[in-house]
C-alpha cells in the first residue's frame, strides 16, 4: 500500500500520466467516432473556460461573470476576421482582443470588489452584447454573421492545443511568485499592496491571461456554428457554467476545475440525450445536493480522504 | 539625522481633522513612540505615512526625498514596513508562503525564490516561528499571528518599520517577549515607530515619545518627560 501512496505523491508520477492522457485525446479523432470528436471538443471548451476562470477567480476571490463576454467577443472576432486571416492567427487574435478588452475594463473596475465587482462583470456580457447589436444594425446592416465552417478534427486539436497551452500557463503561474501575489490579494488585499505587490498590475493581468483563453475557445468555437448573432455569442449561460463547474470540481488545486467540467459536461450531455424531458431537473437536484453535501467539490472528497490516510501533518501549531 | 519627517501633515474625515498640522520626524536608528487617546489620529498618521490614506495637505519625507503621493507598494519597496492594529495575514497560506510573499515583492531589489525561501526561513527563526513555517497562519494563536506579521513585515528588508499597537491583547509575559523582540529589530539596524497602548512597554522601549490628541501634536519627548507633563496627564486622567 505505501508504495502506492508514494507513487501517488510523485509529481513526475502525474506529469507522464498527463502526457499519457495527452496523446491519447490527441489521437482520438484517428480511432473514434465522429460524435466522440465532437462530444469531447464541447467537454474541453467547458474545461477552458472553467480553469481560465478558476485562474483568476479562484485565488483572488474575485467573482468574474464576464466569461461570456470574453468568449464572445472571441467568437465575434473569428466572425470578421475568420475569412482574411488562416484559422491559428484568427484564434489567437481572437485571445489577443478579449485580452486588450480585459485589461482597459479591469484598470476601470478591479477597485470595485465583492458583488459590485460581479455584478459588474455580468454588466459587461449585456453592454457588449447590446453595443454590437446596435452597430451591426446601424452600421453594417445585417444582424448576424456567417463564419467560415472548419472540419470537426481541426477545431478539436486546435482547442486541445489552446488546452495545453493553458494548463501549462496555470501551472507555472501557480508555482510563480505571481501565484503566491495572487493568492494574497485573495486573503487580504490591503496586507498584499502594504507588502510591494503592485495589487492593480497582478490582477489586471491575471484577469487579462484568462480573458486570453475564453477569447481563444470562442474563436475556434465559432467555426463550428457557422452563424451567430450577438444573443447567441453572448449567452449568459457561458458565464454562470463555469463558476458551477469549478465549483463543482472544487478550486484548491489545479485539477479541481478540470474535473469539474468534465464532470458537469458529460453529465448534461448524457442526460440531455437520455432524459431530454427530465434534464433540467435532474441536473438541478444534482447541484443542490452537490452544494449542500460537498462545498469543498469532488477534489475536496479526494482531498479528505487523503489526508486521513496521510495523517495531520500540521498539528505543530 | 531623520529618517522620517512630516511637515504640516493633515488629513480630514469629512469636516474632522483626523490628523491636523502634524510636524513630527523620527531619527535614524531610534524607537519612536506614538501614543494618545482612542481617536487621537494615531492610526490615521500611520496610514498616511504608508499611503493606505492619501495626505490633505503637508508632506512626508523618507531619507530626504518626498514620499506622499505614492503607492502603498512603493512606499514598501523604498523601506517602509508596516503591521496593522488588527493583524492582517494571509490566513489560509503556510507561515512561511506568509513570510517569503513580503521578500519577494517589498524589497527594493527583486530576488530568486530560494533567496527569498532562505531569508523567510532566519526571520521565522528570529521571532522563534520555526517549527510551524508549514501550518496555515490562521492556525496560530494571536501572539503568534503577530509575531507572523513581524516577520513578514522584516522580509521587505525596511530600513524604517511601523509598528501599529503590537501589544495589544497580550498577556504580560508575552508583552514582555514583544518589548525584546522590538529592541532586537532595533539592534538589527531597524528605525522603529511605534503606536501604543501598553505604557509600561512604551516607557521601557522608546528613546523618544510623541503624543497626539484630537489630531493635534500637544508633547514630544523623551519617556520621563512624556510621563511627567502635565498637558499629557490631563489628557489621560482628565483635569
Amino acid at each position: 500500500m505505501d508504495i502506492i501512496y508514494n507513487i501517488l505523491k510523485n509529481t513526475r508520477f502525474w506529469w507522464i500520466i498527463s502526457l499519457i492522457l495527452l496523446v491519447l485525446l490527441a489521437t482520438l479523432p484517428l480511432y473514434s467516432s465522429a460524435y466522440s470528436v465532437i462530444l469531447i471538443t464541447a467537454i474541453i471548451m467547458y474545461v477552458i473556460l472553467t480553469v481560465s476562470w478558476a485562474m483568476f477567480s479562484g485565488p483572488t476571490g474575485y467573482i468574474s461573470l464576464a466569461t461570456a463576454a470574453f468568449f464572445g467577443v472571441g467568437i465575434y472576432t473569428m466572425a470578421v476576421l475568420g475569412e482574411q486571416l488562416p484559422l491559428l492567427p484568427a484564434v489567437i487574435a481572437g485571445g489577443l482582443v478579449s485580452f486588450i478588452i480585459a485589461l482597459i475594463v479591469g484598470a476601470m473596475t478591479l477597485r470595485l470588489r465583492g458583488i459590485y465587482f460581479t455584478i459588474f462583470t455580468f454588466g459587461l456580457v449585456e453592454l457588449i452584447k447590446h453595443l454590437l447589436l446596435y452597430w451591426e444594425v446601424t452600421v453594417t446592416g445585417t444582424r448576424g454573421r456567417f463564419i467560415v465552417l472548419e472540419e470537426n478534427t481541426t477545431i478539436f486539436w486546435v482547442i486541445l492545443g489552446i488546452f495545453v497551452v493553458l494548463m501549462l500557463t496555470n501551472y507555472f503561474i501557480r508555482r510563480s511568485k505571481y501565484g503566491l501575489a495572487l493568492r494574497s490579494i485573495g486573503e487580504n488585499e490591503e496586507a498584499s499592496a502594504h507588502l510591494g505587490v503592485n495589487v492593480n498590475l497582478v490582477k489586471v493581468f491575471a484577469f487579462g491571461i484568462s480573458a486570453f483563453f475564453m477569447g481563444a475557445a470562442g474563436a475556434i468555437m465559432a467555426t463550428r456554428w457557422t452563424y451567430v448573432d450577438p444573443y447567441v455569442a453572448f449567452n449568459p449561460l457561458f458565464s454562470f457554467l463555469p463558476v458551477l463547474m469549478a465549483i463543482f470540481g472544487g478550486m484548491g488545486q489545479i485539477y479541481g476545475p478540470v474535473i469539474g467540467a468534465v464532470f458537469f459536461a458529460y453529465t448534461e450531455e448524457k442526460l440531455l440525450t437520455n432524459f431530454p424531458e427530465y434534464f433540467m431537473l435532474t441536473f438541478g437536484i444534482i447541484l443542490v445536493l452537490f452544494i449542500v453535501y460537498l462545498p469543498d467539490g469532488l477534489v475536496g472528497v479526494v482531498q479528505r480522504l487523503w489526508r486521513r490516510r496521510l495523517g495531520g501533518q500540521n498539528a505543530n501549531t | 539625522m531623520p529618517i522620517l519627517e512630516g511637515e504640516g501633515v493633515t488629513k480630514y474625515f469629512g469636516g474632522l481633522a483626523a490628523v491636523s498640522n502634524v510636524d513630527f520626524h523620527v531619527d535614524q536608528g531610534e524607537i519612536f513612540g506614538l501614543i494618545g487617546p482612542n481617536g487621537a489620529g494615531k492610526t490615521t498618521l500611520f496610514n498616511l505615512v504608508s499611503a493606505a490614506l492619501a495626505l490633505k495637505s503637508g508632506v512626508i519625507k523618507f531619507k530626504g526625498k518626498r514620499i506622499s503621493g505614492l503607492k502603498p507598494y512603493q512606499i514598501c519597496r523604498r523601506g517602509v514596513a508596516r503591521t496593522f492594529q488588527s493583524v492582517k495575514i494571509f490566513g489560509n497560506m503556510q507561515v512561511g508562503e506568509n513570510v517569503s510573499l513580503g521578500a519577494l515583492f517589498g524589497t527594493p531589489t527583486t530576488m530568486t525564490a530560494p533567496n527569498a525561501a532562505r531569508e523567510a526561513a532566519e526571520l521565522l527563526a528570529f521571532v522563534g516561528l520555526s517549527a510551524m513555517s508549514t501550518a496555515l497562519a490562521s492556525e496560530l494563536t494571536l501572539v503568534n499571528q503577530k509575531r507572523l506579521e513581524v516577520a513578514t513585515a522584516l522580509a521587505t528588508k525596511p530600513e524604517l518599520l511601523l509598528l501599529d499597537e503590537l501589544m495589544a491583547g497580550l498577556t504580560p509575559t508575552e508583552t514582555e517577549e514583544a518589548m525584546k523582540l522590538v529592541t532586537s529589530i532595533r539592534d538589527r539596524g531597524i528605525t522603529i515607530f511605534m503606536i501604543e497602548h501598553v505604557m509600561k512597554a512604551i516607557m521601557g522601549v522608546c528613546d523618544r515619545i510623541m503624543v497626539l490628541h484630537h489630531g493635534e501634536k500637544i508633547a514630544e519627548g523623551k519617556p520621563q518627560e512624556i510621563s511627567t507633563s502635565k498637558k499629557v496627564i490631563e489628557v489621560y486622567l482628565g483635569e
